[in-house]
């Protein structure tokens, strides 16, 4: 019965829908599973972990009451609450407001950083022959055709040589959602949001570009996927736990690798519009390009700056952190020999292989969200012009500077 | 170290005068030098690093506390230790709540004679103090000869009142206290922050004050008295 329903469904399809294993292995599941799983839960929670760890920060408590009956969750429900709000609140749209690209702009804020997701990879190929049992990497690398190694998935969605820059072309995108948002309001406060957030986003996108010249450099590829591998392959033997910014044959790489971290990480947190370079908002002054915005279309900005975090944790956790290594971790088990003789090879099955580097991944982008959000409540905002005095004079020419250091370095190692 | 930076980190406003002189045409020539921030400053880099050593080590306290509680709490004989003491000052007020100083007042309360009357006897004294006018009083008749009038309708406003107590300074006879220590209670409708009469009265209890002075013939009774003229 359900042999037939399939089938039929199968003929009913068009022949690029895949079926079988290849299901799994679809982009569009993919994005699907990591948006559902991953990204949109992580959001939400951030929504509120921002205000009880701010709270934490400044000795208070935080909202800690949303319950459903006795569940409270230490507020963990507020998420729940504040999306229920915003959905059923009033879409006000004001008079003379450009119609079109006022209800544009909250999509154009949101869509390219979901998009962008495609070019992070959250975890390892998965052989799902081999599930159970350990993986036999030498016949993997002797036999990739073997039957045990058919229907592999990749947790990565989208892989190009140009993995990085597709993520900047996308993300420059999001930037159209805030100045068109600020444009389409008829609000001269709203329109200053706009500018502030363009002229923002134009004089941080050169350094970060710039300072992922870096890992370019030293890896050789702008693949994020291939800088993960480029960790557990010919360099990185089990010995160097991480990936290559930590990787013991290039030692004198890591002092430019660790600039490369810090002037992105700066970048970064400037891209995402948040303190102390959220003068695009600048809540005191001008509240910003979505003054005019409420209900869910407000909510959709929000969620934006949210989702924004995480993949700007994901692209450095993958990067510069090893994305789904676990230290010591090979794709048949963990390899302690480099640590101490007596511990030696502990084998371990695919699938445990596979779920503990998933879980590698989400705790390295947990603690790069925290990490964010410890940055964002400590440090006060900036002025304008010392963002760009910033931004132009100090981490353009650094990242420069970098760049230079960072090649010389590679000639002298690699001769 | 720019010239911002001296040793004893004095904040300087505005340029610094480096000489004056005068012109031929006797104009003031003034030769100054721009205080620019130096590059350690401009990068925010170490008062950055400062502020969140601050901001990480309040953070690490609040957040590891429960789980040193719970370790604490297992060794069970312990002395008190002082740095276990939560340095949040929330009170969680409907289920936590502060102790009010002795003299706050509170909501009103209208006392009761022995036969369980209302104590007010309508003297007006309480409306014309209150300065916020926020007490409405109607009198009636009673068929007592000794109290002549009683509240009809005794409503406070407690969206207006200030809480200041001289109604209950002016009552002669302890018909009105403030002292239940009680707030005014949220409402939703500014009609129901009218306390009325019968409200007033179930906080009430017997008063002990003698009232009603000397009875309906207090005139015979004072000519009486040798010492009244």
């Amino acid at each position: 019965m359900s042999a037939t329903l399939s089938s039929s469904l199968a003929a009913a399809l068009p022949s690029w829908v895949p079926s079988g294993w290849a299901v799994l292995d679809f982009p569009a599941t993919k994005w699907a599973i990591l948006i559902l799983l991953l990204v949109m839960p992580l959001a939400s929670l951030l929504t509120w972990a921002e205000r009880r760890q701010s709270a934490m920060m400044q000795d208070r408590l935080g909202p800690n009451r949303a319950n459903i009956g006795p569940i409270k969750l230490k507020g963990i429900l507020h998420f729940v609450a504040d999306a229920l709000k915003m959905i059923f609140k009033e879409d006000f749209v004001p008079a003379n407001v450009h119609k079109g690209l006022f209800a544009l702009a909250p999509v154009l804020a949101l869509a390219p950083v979901l998009i962008a997701f495609c070019i992070i990879p959250f975890g390892p190929t998965i052989y799902p022959h081999s599930f159970t049992q350990i993986l036999d990497t030498t016949e993997l690398a002797n036999n990739p055709a073997s039957p045990l190694f058919a229907d592999s998935i990749r947790l990565q969605i989208f892989r190009a040589d140009w993995g990085l820059i597709f993520y900047f072309a996308v993300l420059t995108l999001a930037n159209y959602g805030g100045t068109i948002a600020g444009w389409a309001s008829y609000n001269k406060w709203a329109l200053l949001g706009g500018l502030r957030s363009s002229s923002q986003m134009m004089s941080y996108e050169v350094a970060m570009g710039l300072s992922l010249m870096t890992p370019f450099l030293i890896v050789g590829s702008l693949e994020p996927g291939f800088i993960v591998e480029h960790g557990a392959s010919d360099t990185m033997s089990p010995a160097n736990p991480l990936n290559w910014l930590w990787a013991g044959g290039t030692g004198w790489l890591l002092v430019p690798g660790l600039v490369a971290l810090i002037l992105f990480f700066t970048a970064a947190i400037a891209e995402t519009k948040r303190a102390p370079f959220d003068i695009p908002e600048g809540e005191p002054e001008i509240i910003g390009y979505f003054v005019e915005y409420s209900g869910i279309r407000w909510g959709m900005f929000f969620l934006a700056e949210f989702i924004e975090i995480v993949f700007i944790s994901g692209v450095i956790a993958s990067v510069f952190f090893g994305g789904w290594q676990v230290p010591f971790l090979d794709a048949d088990g963990f390899r302690f020999s480099s640590l101490s003789a007596q511990l030696g090879f502990v084998p371990l099955a695919h699938g445990a292989v596979v779920g503990l580097q998933i879980l590698m991944f989400g705790i390295k982008v947990v603690i790069l969200c925290w990490f964010q959000l410890m940055i964002r409540w400590t440090l006060p905002r900036f002025r304008a012009d010392q963002l760009m005095n910033l931004g132009w004079k100090l981490l353009l020419p650094l990242s420069l500077a970098n760049i230079m250091v960072t090649a010389l370095l590679k000639l002298i190692i690699m001769k | 170290m720019s010239a911002a930076h001296h040793e004893d980190d004095q904040v300087q406003d505005g340029p610094k005068v480096l000489a004056e002189t005068t012109s031929a045409a006797g104009k003031k020539i003034r030769t100054l030098q721009v205080v620019r921030p130096s590059p350690k400053d401009a990068s925010f880099l170490e008062a950055g690093a400062k502020g969140f050593g601050v901001t990480l080590k309040h953070f690490a306290r609040n957040f590891f506390l429960p789980l040193r509680k719970a370790a604490a709490r297992a060794k069970a004989g312990a002395p008190a230790d002082e740095s276990l003491k939560s340095s949040i000052e929330t009170v969680q007020y409907p289920e936590e709540k502060v102790t009010y100083p002795e003299r706050f007042r509170g909501l009103h309360r209208l006392m009761l004679r022995d036969d369980g009357a209302v104590r007010c006897v309508a003297c007006m004294c309480c409306p014309t103090v209150c300065p916020a006018h926020c007490i409405t009083i109607i009198p009636a008749e009673t068929n007592d000869k000794g109290i002549e009038k009683k509240p009809a309708v005794f409503e406070i406003d407690e969206l207006r009142c200030v809480v200041c107590g001289l109604c209950v300074e002016a009552c002669p006879c302890d018909a009105i206290r403030m002292d239940t220590g009680e707030h005014a209670k949220p409402t939703e409708e500014r009609a129901d922050g009218i306390e009325t009469l019968e409200m007033m009265l179930a906080r009430g209890i017997r008063s002990i004050a003698k009232q009603g002075g000397e009875g309906a013939n207090w005139r015979e009774k004072s000519r009486d008295t040798p010492d009244a003229k």
